[in-house]
Parts: structure tokens; C-alpha cells; sequence
């Protein structure tokens, strides 16, 4: 146990000694919340948009006191004509323009229908949808303003309900993702490159020479490293908690058990990647590689798995992170229980097993 | 004299597949003497070593050191012996004190016991300056010294050391000899491999190793009257001939 201390100590030295470890481990997860939380969203907000309203008349001025008055659009061009909407475009003043055709309001109450088109800048697709989305929202939204006194017959209506994040608030969404990358990136790449920095400083040599068990090795390297990442993974859901509003449903205790199941799976992937390779370089490369693109691409954190490709779902179920992030997202927002997601926890589990059990054997295999 | 056997070494046999590194060798060696283990690059001088040292094991043969088998008691070999790598084997990014507290720590010795030592080290070499600098920025020729003296911090029977004057120049591979002799006076056995000939002159015996077998084992001044040479480089290249 004293030796075990006094490793312990040793590899805490290493790692508040190094600049680039205490960035990578505490300065990487805060500026990646604060740029995923803030910058990079897809809600929208104070989008420029253009009317050409071709009728003028006291119904498309309501639609477009409507539209103005959400905090999703400004108007900030009135076009006379067609011929202007490809040039407001090129001009890149507006993302959209609302074409109302003519005798809107006449046409809506002698045929009960009138046409608004959507005109959107589709060089960004994501934005273009979603900006659509939302016009179209508010159009129904006033749909069934003016049909609450018209009482009109047989239609049907679509009620749309959003749960466990009813503002589609894409935080919600990046605060677990971001948390699944860091503590892979603390927990794999950091004790990988650990790892290898004592072999390639002939140290580790010493230390099999010692009297210390190669096991003894490894879990002393790793144990700081399980610490410094349950303070990231408390760090990220704070400011996810108190910054975003992210709510947290579920059992804090289960959490915590999850986060630490996924952190040791993690670490048994260092150890695996420190197995076989001979240098930090190696190690860094694989763990980006490796672990960092699945992690990114495969596992939905930004790429819905069920639109990719069959090839391309199967492999992203060889991917931890994904069966991770469905955990976490299941338990913050859901507020599920084990009950729920023993399945998935499972599967984290005997993936552990599965990365421990190659690397003893690679590292005996090492020994011989 | 009565010579005891501190090392014994019986038709040590280590194969890579079909590659048979270290071919059948036996040897002994004898409590307090410095022993060099010479030959080229590639002659098996650094797996032979690393059986003796409990990392590798032997595809067969026996070989006792302080005692222990190597093959069944690796424990209580790593136990007896020191040993020192031709890289630093110490923490750049850790203080000389952290060093020699981690390293006494790993070895099993007590806080009070780790003290004393560092104690006496830093009166020996008068490290009052140095004790808490990082170990990184020490010069190379001081690194070399101090791994010596953290090699020796539990009192092991035998120390290993692997070309331990690799890249250094001749004045401090001279103090770093004189260590070794200082402390083989003391009754610690010294194993030391090197590729230095003129180092194996300083050997109470030395073993040539040649293509995976020992070639010759006998002290410097017999060996050169042997091969009827002057120094133990030409000895070295009649014997890499032989075997061309």
C-alpha cells in the first residue's frame, strides 16, 4: 500500500508538472463546453431574412408582425420584386426571403387557401432546413389562429410534442457528447501516452527490474488518472447544469456509477494502445485515430446513427462512446433507471473486460 | 582466497522463434569482483543480461543469482539486485529527493530509512544545491552518477549496470569508474556490460560474447597473453575474426 502511495504521488508530479497535460486535462473540457454550448448550436436566433410581399394587404402584414415579432427572425429587407431575390441572396444580406403571392387575402377567403413561399439560402443545407422548419411553424401556429373562428371542416390536425427537451435546446445534446469525448480523451490518450513515455524513457525498464509487479505498474499509472477524470466528467455537468440549464432527471448516484464504469473502459483502452506501441507519438497517434474520429463520427453525438449507412451502423456499435452516450442521455434527460439501461451497461462492461483481457495478454506476451 | 559463487549461470539458452539469441552459456561469477560482459551489438550481451535480471525467460538452461532462481523466484532475485539502464533511469520531471524517495519507496524502505540514505548521499557528493532541483536539468555526467548511487540505494548484492558510460565523456566515465570500484570494495558484486574496450581493461574478468555463445572468460591480463596482444580491443577483434 505505501508503495502504491508513493506511485501514485510520483505520476501526480508528472502530470501537475507538465503544461500540456494540465491544459489538455482542465483547460480542453472547459473550452469545449463553452464553444459547443455557445457557438456552435443549431437552434437559430436573429436570423435576416426578406419579405417580397406581393398583395400588401392587412392579413400578410399580421403574418409579418407574427414573424417579426419572434426572436427567431429579423426583417431587414422589404424586395419590390422577384428579379431582387437572387441578388439579396448574393449579397449574403439574407438567409431567406417569404415570397406572398398576390391577392393573398382574397384568395384566402373566397378559395380558404393562399400560398406563401419559402425561399431559403441552402449553401448551409442544416440552416436552410431548420430555418424553413420554423417559418413553417409560425405559419400553422396563425392557421389555427384564424381557423378557431372560421370552424372549418374535416382537417386534420398534427399536435407535435416535444419531450425531455421541448425548446430542442442543442445543449442538451452536446453537454453529454462533449463529456464522452473528454474523459476518452483524458482517460485513453493521457494514460496511453503515460504509458509510453516510460518505456521510451527506459524508466519502465526500471521499474520491472524492481521488486514492484508489472500489475502494480499499471494500476498506479492509471489510478490518478480515474481521479482527474471524475473531476472532469463533475466539472462538464456543472457548467452544463448551472451554465445551460441542462437538467439532470435521473439517479445522481447511478450517474456516477455509469461515468466511472465508462471512464475504467476507457482506461483499459490506454492500456491496450500503450501495449502496442513503443512511443508517445505512436500512442497519440493511435488514441486520435483510433479512438477520437469513432468517437466523433460513430458514436451520434453529431451524426445520427440511424441515418448512416448499414455498413456504417454496424461498426458504430463497436464503439463505446455510442452505447455511453445513449446511457448518459437516457439518465440526465430521461431520468432513467438501471431498469432501462442495463443493456447498454452491460455491453460497457464486457467491452472492459474484453480490452483488460488483450492487453495482460499482449503485455506477458511483451515479458517473455 | 575462497571465491563465493554469486552468480551461476548453466547452459543458459534463450531462442526467438528460430533465432537463437544467447546460445548455451555457462558461467559463474564471484562475490565482490567486477565482471564485464563484453561483445558487439547484437551478440546477445543485453538478453543474456535481462534473463539475469528476471524480465526474460530463459527457453531453457538454469541460472542462480544471489542465490535465487531466476526462472522460479524472480521475486526475491529483483529483491537482491540493483540495476541501471544505458538510458537515464531516473524522472527528469521529478526533484533528485522525489527520485530517491519514489525509487527507495519501490524497493520496500522505510520513510526514517529513505531519509538516512538521502542523508548520506547528499553529504558524500555535496548535493545541498542540487537535492531539490529537477533531475532534468542536471548535466549528463551528474544523471549518471546519482542513477548509480539510486542503484544502490536498497544495498543490493549485485548491481547491474547496461553500457553505463554510453555517451559520456572519458574524464566522467574515469569518476564514474572510480564509483564502481569504491563500491565493488565494499563486497558489491558489479555486472557491468559495455562495448568500451578499453573500460573491460578495468574488469576483474571479463566474458566475451560472440554470436549468442561466450567466446572467452578469463581476466584482461591473461586474455591479452592468450591472443599475445597488448589491450583488450585487439583481443576483441582476433576473437570477432575467429568467427568470420
Amino acid at each position: 500500500m505505501k508503495r502504491f502511495i508513493g506511485f501514485v504521488t510520483k505520476e501526480f508530479y508528472h502530470i501537475f508538472r507538465d503544461k500540456r497535460t494540465m491544459f489538455i486535462l482542465f483547460g480542453m473540457p472547459i473550452a469545449q463546453i463553452m464553444l459547443f454550448g455557445f457557438a456552435i448550436t443549431n437552434e437559430i436566433n436573429n436570423v435576416n431574412i426578406a419579405i417580397l410581399d406581393q398583395s400588401k394587404d392587412s392579413e400578410t402584414q399580421k403574418i409579418i408582425n407574427k414573424i417579426s415579432a419572434s426572436k427567431y427572425f429579423i426583417i431587414n429587407d422589404a424586395i419590390s420584386s422577384e428579379n431582387q431575390i437572387e441578388n439579396v441572396f448574393q449579397k449574403g444580406k439574407v438567409k431567406a426571403v417569404l415570397v406572398f403571392e398576390t391577392d393573398f387575402i382574397k384568395n384566402l377567403q373566397t378559395h380558404k387557401q393562399a400560398k406563401v413561399q419559402v425561399i431559403t439560402d441552402a449553401t448551409d443545407p442544416n440552416m436552410a432546413n431548420t430555418i424553413a422548419n420554423y417559418v413553417n411553424a409560425i405559419l400553422q401556429n396563425y392557421t389555427q389562429e384564424i381557423n378557431k373562428n372560421n370552424k372549418p371542416s374535416h382537417l386534420i390536425q398534427t399536435q407535435t410534442q416535444l419531450y425531455y427537451n421541448p425548446e430542442l435546446k442543442s445543449v442538451f445534446n452536446f453537454v453529454p457528447g462533449v463529456m464522452t469525448i473528454i474523459l476518452m480523451l483524458v482517460s485513453a490518450m493521457m494514460t496511453s501516452i503515460s504509458i509510453t513515455r516510460e518505456k521510451e524513457l527506459g524508466t519502465m525498464e526500471v521499474l520491472l527490474v524492481s521488486p514492484i509487479k508489472p500489475f502494480q505498474v499499471i494500476v498506479g499509472k492509471v489510478f490518478p488518472y480515474i481521479f482527474l477524470s471524475i473531476i472532469n466528467a463533475t466539472i462538464i455537468l456543472l457548467l452544463g447544469f448551472f451554465v445551460f440549464k441542462m437538467p439532470i432527471e435521473g439517479n445522481l448516484l447511478l450517474l456516477a456509477f455509469e461515468s466511472v464504469l465508462f471512464i475504467i473502459t476507457a482506461l483499459s483502452l490506454g492500456i491496450l494502445i500503450s501495449t502496442v506501441s513503443n512511443s508517445q507519438q505512436t500512442a497519440m497517434m493511435l488514441s486520435l485515430m483510433g479512438l477520437m474520429l469513432p468517437v466523433i463520427i460513430l458514436s451520434g453525438f453529431i451524426f445520427p446513427i440511424s441515418s448512416m449507412p448499414m455498413p456504417l451502423q454496424i461498426i458504430s456499435n463497436i464503439v463505446p462512446a455510442k452505447w455511453f452516450i445513449i446511457i448518459i442521455k437516457a439518465i440526465l434527460l430521461k431520468g432513467a433507471t438501471i431498469s432501462v439501461i442495463w443493456k447498454e451497461t452491460l455491453i460497457l462492461v464486457g467491452m472492459t473486460t474484453f480490452f483488460l483481457a488483450v492487453s495482460i495478454k499482449k503485455y506477458k506476451i511483451r515479458l517473455e | 582466497m575462497t571465491k563465493e559463487k554469486i552468480i551461476t549461470v548453466q547452459n543458459l539458452i534463450k531462442q526467438f522463434g528460430n533465432f537463437t539469441a544467447v546460445n548455451n552459456i555457462s558461467f559463474e561469477v564471484y562475490k565482490g569482483e567486477i565482471f564485464g560482459f563484453l561483445g558487439a551489438n547484437g551478440a546477445g550481451k543485453t538478453t543474456a543480461m535481462k534473463m539475469l535480471i528476471g524480465i526474460s525467460k530463459p527457453t531453457s538452461g538454469a541460472a542462480l543469482v544471489a542465490g535465487f532462481d531466476v526462472k522460479t523466484n524472480t521475486e526475491m532475485v529483483k529483491r537482491s539486485i540493483g540495476y541501471m539502464s544505458q538510458k537515464f533511469s531516473m524522472y527528469d520531471d521529478l526533484t533528485l529527493k522525489e527520485n530517491i524517495t519514489f525509487f527507495g519507496g519501490i524497493y520496500g524502505l522505510s520513510r526514517s530509512q529513505i531519509k538516512e540514505k538521502t542523508a548520506r548521499l547528499v553529504a558524500e557528493l555535496g548535493l545541498e544545491d542540487t537535492i531539490d532541483k529537477l533531475v532534468g536539468s542536471l548535466p549528463l555526467g551528474w544523471k549518471q552518477k546519482l542513477s548509480f548511487s539510486v542503484a544502490l540505494l536498497h544495498e543490493p548484492k549485485i548491481v547491474f549496470l547496461d553500457e553505463p558510460t554510453g555517451g559520456v565523456d572519458p574524464i566522467t566515465r574515469r569518476q564514474f569508474w572510480e564509483m564502481i570500484y569504491a563500491e565493488a570494495n565494499k563486497g558489491t558484486t558489479i555486472f557491468v556490460t559495455t562495448h568500451y574496450m578499453d573500460e573491460a581493461e578495468y574488469c576483474d574478468r571479463v566474458s566475451i560474447m560472440v554470436e549468442g555463445s561466450i567466446e572467452a572468460l578469463d581476466t584482461p591480463k591473461n586474455l591479452k597473453a592468450k591472443y599475445n596482444v597488448d589491450s583488450m580491443n585487439d583481443v576483441f577483434l582476433k576473437l570477432a575474426r575467429n568467427v568470420e
